[in-house]
């Protein structure tokens, strides 16, 4: 059984900060990890193949320092990794990015897919649904446990909704969207770091490599329908407001503010 | 190209989803901007009786595929209904609620129809001057936000965050409602339901939770919890604690907030009877927004909440809880 | 001279923080409190291949090297003293010279299991009236046909209670002094050895410093490590790498004290400010970072040359001194920095400063650091 992974490479939102002069990001020192989701998707991957055997490989667009994410996953663990990087991808928005990962893995061949449910950068929670849709395979989006069935030839998913959970059985080729809730990612291990440089190769795949599973109208800036028109940031946090008020209005105050903040 | 706005309303199990009636309410705002209609799609099995209410909201016209197939939600069956009947209609604007289920079915069909997708969007507005579809969302974990176009591609796509667009009051109106028919063969249905479940996701880990109220000394004892555990619930939140009531073993060690603790950054922070010594500040002070109730004017805590109440959390989180049950909530 | 780590350096030390910091650090207060050897963490440390990482995969290890064992040791020490001496004991001072002077069968049967981390090593060096006057050893070693018979009680033996094997040094030929000492791998199990009370100790409570106590005690010839009387060279050059451990643990506790330090500081309000922006502050810690860099950089440069096969002796002395005493001081003046609440026990960093102290006396003093070095500048 071939199982993908696909990761991305996102900047730890928790450790950004905002400059409170200028109201802009500080994105220095912010260090780059793989996106927690694809984690529990690696580790998914991984349980999967302790199992019951499997050959795991883990892909990611991007660019060439995203090569220390797929490292991670081999020092996890992982069999082998690809990275689809060139300049002509840049830009992509998650139709081109789900085309071009499409294209590649096409190409390299898969009995199942796992991506994060989303990325802490983008939040989007879109390219693996798109994947899917380009491939022509089915998806269980929102796993929160995965059970291989006997013959290898399909799984029972957990489907987290808010209200509600599905047992859905789901066959092979297949690609699954995962919570974190799903598992607690292992560490990578001191021989898998060793053997992550010194024995395992990161292979990666330029358009030309995958020019046959993907049109070039379909990649890159070019190929994104969408545009950021433009990005800001949230007005500086205004000072807070003090209340020595009767207990009803303290009560509407806080209405009031909760629903400002959508959480009503 | 049209010039309409077409809303893909979520029912599960017979019953609209809030979201769907929120971006009917939008949807209708957009539509005569623009001088389009608005069109709503209802998806399901036996929900013809739906229509009305979508229409009462502000709907101008309701498109709705009715099929055994599409009982309960599958992606593939959804994705071919709504990919047909936006084909049909040719919209200018598909709006759909960010909830798991829109979150699964939105991309699939962005990607059938060969267009752009918006997702979790918390503003839609059209630029007066330009005529964009400006699509605002929050990015990188919250810290910025987005405005996303669609230039070439139609229509535009967005998925919506729940709660954020505000439902029109429902009141009698006519308008258009169609049944759309799609021809379904059994290899749509490419997954199996084994089991439905009724049950809400409980969150454990206080630093995954949306919304945190936490409990201080103030407390006074376990049982003071109970409201506080309740103003969660109803807000899909947790409870937390300082170290002072964890010590006093008002509450659990792993809900302990701080320096010794857990650093959390919720949506929202609630802090009862919580003084704000430094050990605890440090852990949580990242809050988006901090609501502090203590009775004590001078607490440090009010340094660094966004809304302050001097008061008795032992009066008003009761009151507060019986307000928000009032709300519908 | 090129002072970046190489990417594969890089992965491991994350690999060393996150665990730290996810699985060492939640419990170190506990470890502390309880003084009870955290089996749960050492089995940890086992299954991510923390406990034989210089070794070669063919006996079980993580095949990366000393400057790897390095930063592993640091990164635990920044939150748990004890488990950055139990990795750090367990590597240098067993699996180490088994690896350096073990037979093909000691390493098969020993360096295996130590390596991978189903067994916990010690050593055994110090009785009460040997410490860093090591020659005067009592414990005897005598040839009885397949075996040796060991007779003798050594002190303050770090992982004793936890340890499956032991390195143990005895005499065998009194009558010619160090050139009499012989080194031997003791299982906890064989005949007439046992594992003696637990001292209680200021510092590092969690790593179950014990006597060892053997009477009687049958270990096979075939346990014999190096040659008769060459256990003292053995001894001595197991140290030189076992301060490489230190040097590391010394560093880790040191830069783990400023770093809850910087985040103590800047929430930390008197006279309407955060004490981060009083100009002491400022100083100390810029004086102290400085100190922990270059510490750092004798460790490092050690474990180098560790790597590189050339002799490395004196550098380890100048690491183990320069960075335990820097240990010492650094965590005193940032328990000062923290106030009256530095003294709580709720904040780490009196533990801290407790676990420091021992890095200036185990595993030879500063004093014989100092003597280390002065004998290879050809002061004597």
């Amino acid at each position: 059984m071939k199982i993908f992974v696909c990761i991305k490479q996102v900047p730890d939102t928790n450790e950004v900060k905002l400059n409170p002069e200028t109201g802009t990001l500080i994105r220095d020192g912010v260090p780059s990890i793989i996106n927690p989701d694809d984690l529990c998707g690696i580790e998914a991957a991984l349980s999967i193949k302790d199992q019951c055997g499997a050959h795991v490989s883990v892909i990611t667009m991007g660019p060439p320092q995203a090569d220390v994410a797929l490292r991670e996953a081999l020092a996890m663990g992982c069999d082998e990794a690809f990275l689809v990087s060139d300049r002509v991808f840049g830009g992509a928005d998650t139709w081109a990015t789900s085309k071009t990962l499409a294209g590649a893995l096409q190409m390299l061949g898969y009995d199942l897919i796992i991506t994060g449910r989303q990325a802490i950068d983008g939040d989007t929670a879109q390219v693996g649904p798109q994947i899917a849709e380009h491939l022509g395979i089915p998806q269980v989006t929102y796993a929160e446990e995965i059970t291989m069935e006997p013959g290898q030839d399909a799984m029972v998913v957990k489907r987290q909704y808010e209200d509600r959970y599905q047992m859905i059985k789901i066959k092979l080729p297949a690609l699954v969207t995962v919570l974190s809730s799903l598992n607690t990612p292992r560490y990578m291990s001191v021989g898998g770091v060793v053997g992550a440089y010194d024995d395992k190769a990161v292979r990666v795949l330029t358009y030309e490599d995958i020019q046959d599973f993907v049109a070039q109208k379909d990649i890159g800036l070019k190929g994104s329908p969408t545009r950021v028109k433009k990005s800001f940031t949230k007005t500086a946090k205004a000072k807070g407001t003090l209340h020595e008020v009767p207990d009803d209005d303290a009560v509407r105050i806080i209405i009031d503010k909760l629903k400002e903040k959508y959480v009503l | 190209m049209g010039k309409d706005i077409l809303v893909f309303c979520e029912q599960r199990d017979g019953v609209l989803q809030k979201v769907s009636l929120e971006l009917i309410g939008k949807g209708r705002e957009l539509a005569d901007n623009q001088g389009g209609g608005l069109v709503a799609l209802l998806l399901g099995s036996g929900i013809a009786g739906l229509a009305q209410t979508l229409i009462n909201h502000g709907a101008d016209h309701v498109i709705y595929v009715d099929d055994a197939i599409l009982a309960d939600y599958m992606t593939e069956p959804y994705t071919k209904a709504a990919a047909a009947v936006i084909k049909d209609t040719n919209p200018d604007i598909v709006l759909i609620g960010a909830t798991s289920i829109g979150r699964d079915l939105a991309p699939r069909i962005a990607a059938r129809i060969e267009t752009g997708l918006t997702a979790d969007c918390t503003s839609l507005v059209i630029d007066e001057e330009t005529g964009e579809f400006w699509m605002t969302r929050p990015a990188f974990g919250g810290n910025i936000m987005a405005t996303i176009i669609c230039p070439e591609h139609r229509p535009q796509m967005a998925t919506v965050r729940p709660g954020v667009m505000v439902a029109l009051d429902e009141k009698p109106r006519t308008g258009e409602i169609n049944k759309f028919h799609v021809k379904f063969d059994v290899a749509d249905a490419n997954v199996e339901i084994l089991q439905t479940v009724m049950a809400t996701k409980k969150t454990k880990d206080i630093t995954e939770a949306k919304v945190l109220v936490s409990g201080g000394r103030g407390v006074g004892k376990s049982e003071n919890f109970a409201p506080l555990k309740e103003l969660a619930d109803l807000l899909g939140g947790q409870i937390s604690a300082s170290r002072a009531s964890v010590d006093a073993g008002y509450a659990e060690k792993d809900r302990q907030v701080g320096q010794t603790g857990k650093t959390v950054r919720p949506d929202v922070y609630f802090a009862c009877g919580i003084s704000g010594a430094i050990q605890h500040v440090a852990g949580m002070e990242e809050s988006e927004l901090i609501i502090a109730i203590n009775k004590n004017p001078e607490a440090p805590i009010f340094e660094v909440a966004d809304v302050g109440i001097v008061g008795d959390m032992h009066k008003i989180l009761p009151k507060l809880v019986a307000q928000l049950r009032r709300g519908g909530l | 001279m090129d002072f970046s780590l190489s990417k594969k350096h890089i992965l491991l030390q994350e690999l060393f923080r996150k665990f730290a910091v996810n699985e060492v650090k939640p419990i170190a207060a506990e470890v502390d409190e309880k003084e009870e050897f955290p089996y749960a963490t050492a089995e940890k440390l086992a299954k991510y291949g923390f406990l034989g990482i210089p070794y070669p995969h063919e006996f079980g290890g993580g095949a990366a090297d000393n400057l790897a064992y390095a930063m592993c040791v640091e990164e635990i020490s920044k939150v748990c003293g004890a488990t950055g001496v139990i990795v750090s004991a367990h590597t240098s001072l067993c699996a180490e010279p088994i690896y350096e002077n073990g037979t093909s069968y000691q390493k098969e049967k020993y360096l295996t299991k130590l390596a991978s981390g189903q067994w916990i090593g010690a050593f055994a060096l110090t009785e009460a009236g040997a410490g860093t006057d090591a020659a005067m050893q009592q414990t005897t070693a005598v040839a009885d046909g397949d075996n040796y018979i060991l007779n003798g009680t050594k002190i303050f033996i770090t992982n004793a209670e936890a340890a499956h094997v032991y390195i143990i040094i005895a005499m065998t030929d009194k009558s010619k002094g160090t050139r009499g000492c012989s080194a031997f791998i003791v299982e906890k199990d064989m005949p007439g050895f046992s594992v003696g009370k637990q001292e209680k100790k200021m510092g590092i409570r969690g790593s179950a410093t014990c006597e060892l106590i053997m009477e009687d005690c049958i270990v096979p010839k075939a346990n014999l490590l190096g040659k008769e009387g060459q256990g003292f060279k053995i001894a001595m050059k197991t140290l030189d790498g076992g301060r490489i451990g230190i040097a590391s643990q010394a560093l880790g506790i040191a830069q783990g004290a400023i770093d809850i330090t910087v985040d103590y500081v800047k929430e930390r309000k008197q006279f309407g400010r955060r004490i981060s922006q009083f100009q002491n502050t400022q100083f100390q810690l810029a004086d102290m970072q400085t100190t922990v860099d270059a510490a750092r950089l004798l460790t490092y440069r050690a474990a180098f040359l560790k790597d590189r096969g050339e002799n490395y002796s004196k550098h380890a002395a100048m690491a183990k001194l320069f960075a335990s005493e820097a240990a010492s001081d650094i965590t005193r003046r940032c328990l000062q920095l923290h106030g009256g609440y530095g003294y709580i026990r709720e904040y780490a960093i009196e533990r801290m400063m407790r676990d420091a102290k021992i890095t200036e006396i185990y595993e030879g003093t500063s004093e014989v650091q100092k003597m280390v070095i002065a004998a290879s500048m050809g002061v004597n």
